[in-house]
């Protein structure tokens, strides 16, 4: 495949170079590509910009294989050729012909040799060569490049490029690398005052360390100016910190939400901690891997929509499996609520060696759809994509929960139930269904979690005990019995421990906000929005 | 008359397993140390070193009973109480090493010369003290379940709320102590013993010793258990299990009541932790794991809870047929763990010694003919005491 193809580009660009380029010229360039070959390392550096200086598009290849070690000279007549490797042999290209020459031994080529500075050499002058290529993306990149780079030998090539540049995002992008070359360069106060303008309205970190540079070196007004610039950048900075951390912060707060939820409205109907929720979030998670499995196999056009099918499944799975256990163990456990603890924990771990008995120990892949998958720029922030959607399937599922409780018979009778059980019970609502379709509903979201879930972190079968203790910190902070209690605790515990992980460490953060829930709970020992009335005491 | 009866008999029965295993804690290390291995009754090395293990998980389910059992305390945390007892000794332990250490630094431990530390951290100072460390196999759990049980107990947290709490506790403790700048030794713990008060840990003289202790404890823990369920105190402790607010409104500080013994259990906890870490040779966070202390709990329950005898029963019996099973059926021991949970739970709320003492209660009332009401029953209790407040 490789030499049928080598064999077309050389056929084609033989036409073409016989068509288009004197034979002379040719010469020339053969002569000044073989000239790398002889002298040493600090002679190559001069021909590597007499090649450049060329201006011939032919140049690209011969010095980017230059500085991938991949350039050879032919030891019987000196001449050097682009190299493949094609099993043990090499197929040679011309460099300007583009005759190739397959299978030729190794033993009759010399690599020629390229050191770091010779390779950043080749790589910055490539990129003013990409300067003036035809596709704007490339331009963009080289210009980029050379702002990296800093290299004030590239200011006449941008300038040049600037004054005949049609599109206007490269175009910006050239305007600020030329103003970073202006700063660093000699140039006249005005212009370094009108660059420093420029490069204070890009931001970022980059041009902070550049101003900084600058601020220091600099004298009078330029340095009174790269100065300001210096504390307005890092003002800017701090803030998109400071949003990123708010971010962060909301995005575990919804992962929280999506894992308590469920726990939270089994505990205030039932009064009884599940402590295989975190199991049914792993079987959610389970059912996506496995809906995933299925469609790949089946029907792999249908993989992006893999999540949406998985959805309703985990719910309706996981969901059984919390039907089976409340008409199975718990509801025989009535008013015992530390026993029911104990019970669910003994089945936290059945569920959790069938699921490694069935799947095995390791970790299971599961892929994020297409649009999920990559991140969204927003000025100074890089937000991915699969929090994004979280966030909002949080949000939402926390939505449809809250008018299934205030607007559905159902939901009206859990209310009941939650307040004033034998009142409740008095009044003909049935409360062993009301229990059994509250921990069927409480298991079933769970399961959607574990949908969720699946997205950003590995799927095994410890993935419920991950989230367990958290979980339960959120119901604990924010009351049993009210859903807005869980939304404002998981979104609290959410942004304080991203606000402490800077100060504190990720560890200690996470201790930190355990501590404060622990003495939390001594002030207000039924959470954030406990239920009011005698009713809940015990 | 009949409660008073059988309140005898169960004392009289302590008595007996208290003398059963001090008679083990004397026969065993002999047997082991002075009959060759051809006798007939020689205890070979391995069994010593694992039942002495048990024996310090015996100890530590009879502290968790002490507190649920008879206080209705169910504690997720006790594990906590247990390795922090082990971290005292293992730094005693990590002291004696001395110069014999990987790196051979007189004072720091191999850990601390790895993380290129300079001197030794003030909470290691006295380390090298028996006295001092066995001081603080007492005083660190005592004084963690002092001021958690006073601010938790002061403000009315109980139930289902408490027992999330103390597992919090131990989580934070587990994350705590993996982080390196702790100066616990991280990760890894603290292990490479090499002797303690002089006497070299692999010797099996040594180990016979650390069974005698074992058991000595244990029997100690029993008697003093014991006495203090049988005095007045421990009637007002059962009132505060079965009805927490009547007891407060006749008067009494349920709270102190309380407080007095998570803190007592806490510290006999300490001590289970502190004889186990010889014993196995190692303490890492791994024993802070919400796991762990919730396997506690299940050998209480196995072996019944609300009798002291039982948790002894339950926590060889569960540990007996864990070390079975995982080395015949590795696969199937959390399922067998897990059902544990379930049907004790469901079908033996009272545990081995419940179900047995039902057993016999019902044909000793069948051969009288009168019904016998059991009082010394926490699950019933429990049961009518949420029927009655619930109303």
């Amino acid at each position: 495949m490789t030499l049928l193809r080598a064999l077309l580009v050389c056929l084609v660009t033989l036409v073409l170079s016989s068509a288009a380029v004197p034979p002379s010229m040719a010469d020339d360039l053969q002569d000044t590509i073989n000239a790398l070959a002889d002298g040493s390392l600090k002679d190559r550096a001069e021909k590597v910009d007499a090649l450049l200086a060329t201006g011939d598009p032919k140049v690209v290849p011969v010095l980017s294989q230059l500085a991938d070690g991949n350039l050879y000279v032919r030891k019987a007549d000196n001449r050097v050729f682009l190299t493949e490797s094609a099993g043990k042999n090499f197929t040679l290209t011309d460099p300007v012909s583009g005759e190739v020459i397959p299978d030729i031994n190794k033993r009759t080529l010399d690599k020629i040799k390229a050191n770091n500075s010779l390779r950043r050499q080749i790589r910055d002058g490539l990129s003013l060569f990409a300067l003036n290529s035809p596709d704007p993306a490339k331009r963009l990149e080289a210009a980029e490049t050379i702002f990296k780079a800093q290299d004030a030998s590239a200011l006449p090539a941008i300038e040049a490029r600037l004054a005949k540049e049609q599109d206007p995002e490269v175009s910006a992008f050239l305007e600020e690398a030329r103003a970073g070359l202006v700063l660093s360069s000699d140039a006249s106060e005005s212009d370094k005052l009108a660059a420093i303008d420029v490069l204070r309205e890009k931001g970022g970190r980059q041009v902070l360390s550049m101003l900084t540079a600058a601020a220091e070196k600099g004298e009078g007004a330029v340095r009174d100016a790269a100065e300001r610039a210096v504390v307005a950048i890092e003002r800017v900075l701090a803030i998109w910190e400071g949003v990123q951390n708010i971010w962060y912060g909301l995005s575990l707060g919804s992962v929280l939400l999506l894992a308590s939820i469920g726990l939270a409205i089994t505990f205030g109907v039932m009064g009884v901690i599940n402590m295989a929720h975190g199991e049914m979030v792993m079987i959610g998670a389970y059912t996506t891997f496995t809906v995933q499995q299925v469609i790949q196999s089946t029907a792999p056009g249908l993989f992006d929509y893999s999540l949406l099918f998985a959805i309703p499944i985990a719910f309706l799975v996981a969901g059984a499996v919390g039907f089976v256990l409340e008409r199975g163990i718990i509801r025989f456990l009535y008013g015992r609520p530390l026993e029911t603890l104990l019970a669910t924990w003994g089945v936290s771990l059945m569920l959790q060696q069938a699921v490694r008995t069935i799947f095995g120990p390791t970790n299971k892949e599961v892929s994020n759809p297409s649009w999920m998958s990559g991140a969204l720029d927003l000025a100074g922030l890089s937000l991915t994509w699969n929090r994004i959607w979280i966030f909002f399937f949080a949000l939402a599922v926390f939505g449809l929960l809250f008018l299934l409780l205030k607007r559905t018979p159902m939901g009206l009778q859990m209310r009941a139930v939650t307040q004033n059980r034998n009142m409740a019970s008095s009044l003909g609502v049935r409360t062993p269904w009301v229990d059994a379709f509250t921990f069927a509903l409480g298991s079933g979201i769970a399961g959607i979690a574990g949908v969720a879930l699946s997205q950003i972190g590995n799927v095994s079968p410890n993935l419920g005990q991950s989230y367990i203790i958290d979980s339960f910190m959120v119901v604990v902070f924010g009351g049993v019995g009210n859903l807005w209690g869980t939304l404002i605790g998981a979104l609290t515990l959410g942004v304080a421990n991203k606000f402490l992980e800077p100060f504190a460490g990720a560890v200690l953060g996470k201790i930190l906000v355990l501590v404060f829930i622990i003495l939390f709970i001594q002030k207000r020992p039924r959470g954030l929005f406990a239920l009011k009335g005698r009713a809940v005491e015990q | 008359m009949i409660s008073a009866f059988l309140f005898r008999g169960l004392a009289g029965r302590i008595a007996w397993v208290a003398a059963a295993i001090a008679l083990i804690g004397i026969l065993v290390p002999l047997s082991n140390l002075f009959l060759t291995p051809e006798h007939a009754l020689y205890v070979p090395d391995y069994i010593v070193s694992l039942f002495g293990k048990y024996l310090t998980y015996a100890l530590l389910a009879l502290t968790l009973d002490l507190v649920w059992g008879y206080c209705g305390i169910l504690s997720l945390g006790h594990g906590a109480f247990f390795a922090l007892g082990g971290y005292a000794m293992g730094m005693y332990l990590m002291r004696q090493i001395g110069s014999r250490g990987v790196y051979g630094d007189p004072i720091l431990p191999d850990f601390m010369v790895f993380l290129n530390w300079k001197e030794l951290p003030w909470y290691w100072y006295g380390f090298d003290q028996f006295w001092f460390a066995a001081l603080m196999v007492l005083a660190v759990p005592g004084l963690l379940a002092f001021v958690f049980g006073w601010f938790a107990f002061r403000s009315r947290v109980t139930g289902v709320y408490l027992s999330i709490i103390t597992q919090a506790m131990t989580y934070a403790l587990l994350l705590a102590f993996f982080r390196n700048d702790m100066g616990f030794g991280g990760n890894n713990g603290l292990t490479d013993f090499k002797d303690i008060l002089g006497y070299t840990l692999q010797e099996p003289s040594t180990r016979a010793g650390l069974f005698a202790a074992a058991a000595f404890a244990l029997c100690l823990a029993l008697i003093i258990s014991s006495a203090i369920v049988r005095s007045k105190f421990g009637k007002v402790l059962l009132a505060t299990r079965d009805a927490e607010s009547r007891a407060r409104f006749l008067g009494y500080r349920v709270e102190h009541v309380k407080l007095f013994v998570f803190t007592l259990s806490a510290m006999m906890a300490g001590i289970a932790g502190a004889l186990y870490v010889p014993l196995v040779g190692i303490i890492n966070p791994g024993e802070f794991a919400p796991a762990n202390s919730i396997e506690v709990v299940i050998w209480t329950a196995v072996g019944g809870r609300g009798t002291l005898i039982g948790p002894i029963v339950g926590a060889i019996t569960v540990n007996l047929g864990k070390s079975w099973f995982t080395a015949q059926f590795p696969e199937y021991w959390l399922f067998v763990l897990g059902g544990l949970f379930v049907a004790v739970t469901l079908f033996m709320p009272r545990g081995i010694l419940g179900t047995l003492s039902d057993a016999t209660g019902k044909l000793k009332s069948l051969g009288s003919g009168k019904a016998t009401a059991l009082v010394q029953d926490p699950a019933d209790a429990s049961e009518l005491r949420k029927e009655g407040e619930a109303s």
